[in-house]
């Protein structure tokens, strides 16, 4: 799962459980029946568990861009510098 | 929300945390039901009033009891417990609270009903003080809901007198 979908299956849990959540207790509430609030509820996050949770493909729609290893090579890594302080040096060897 | 078992974590946590949020939604919609409890109840007979060999008063009693608890009943009530107390005062206790009958009420439909029965549990003073005694007859309810508090209410319903004689 790249970084767009994970943020979108977050985004989509949470709107998916609050959906179901209020349209149970609406429907509940109105049918005069708590049982059937817990049914729709627990149907909800079965829904939800199964939209959200495998890693399906249209979460994977963003694939990071790594850079070519040649274009790496262009430009290296900054070396560590050995000039530093000697209070540095003496903190590092403790 | 990187791996799958993230995924479930964060789904079972915020499932959990709604469910929480609507229990306390359905409870706090109890505080706007205000029930109207419709009950009567009358002594019939007394079938045995004695003084116990250990000194205290024992009286056993045929009630007619009718109680219509039907607007008590809310989307979010399991059950109803109901029960009978004789209350009356002594010079040793100022309040006498003592339960004669008692009955759960399951469901609605069975809240409205009118019953003859002896006394379920006899009603004994803490001495002998009970010969020409006024009792007060009074209905308690505890309504135990789904989620949330236990209501609690009662009603007087009756006063009668006990004789002045054992039988």
């Amino acid at each position: 799962m790249d970084w767009q979908g994970q943020k979108r299956a977050e985004i989509l849990m949470q709107i998916l459980l609050l959906v179901s959540g209020i349209a149970a207790f609406a429907i509940g509430y109105i049918m005069g029946s708590f049982q059937m609030m817990l049914l729709i509820y627990a149907g909800g996050v079965v829904l939800t568990a199964l939209v959200t949770v495998p890693n399906w493909p249209f979460f994977n729609r963003h694939p990071l861009k790594w850079l070519e290893p040649s274009e790496a090579d262009r430009h290296p890594k900054p070396q560590v510098s050995t000039t530093a302080g000697p209070k540095k040096k003496a903190s590092k060897n403790k | 929300m990187f791996s799958l078992w993230q995924r479930v974590n964060a789904l079972a946590t915020f499932s959990i945390l709604l469910l929480a949020a609507l229990s306390c939604a359905a409870s706090f919609l109890d505080a706007f039901n205000s029930p109207s409890v419709r009950a009567h109840a009358e002594v019939i007979k007394v079938n045995r009033f004695r003084k116990q060999l250990t000194g205290n008063d024992e009286v056993s009693l045929t009630l007619n009891i009718s109680m219509d608890l039907q607007s008590l009943f809310t989307w979010n009530t399991k059950q109803v417990f109901v029960f009978l107390t004789a209350e009356y005062e002594t010079s040793k206790n100022s309040v006498n609270q003592i339960s004669l009958w008692d009955h759960i009420v399951p469901d609605k439909d069975n809240a409205n009903f009118r019953v003859r029965v002896p006394t379920k549990y006899p009603l004994i003073d803490q001495g002998n003080n009970l010969r020409g005694k006024k009792i007060d007859l009074v209905l308690h309810w505890h309504v135990m809901p789904k989620t949330g508090r236990m209501i609690r209410d009662k009603m007087a319903l009756s006063e009668f007198y006990l004789p002045d004689a054992y039988t």
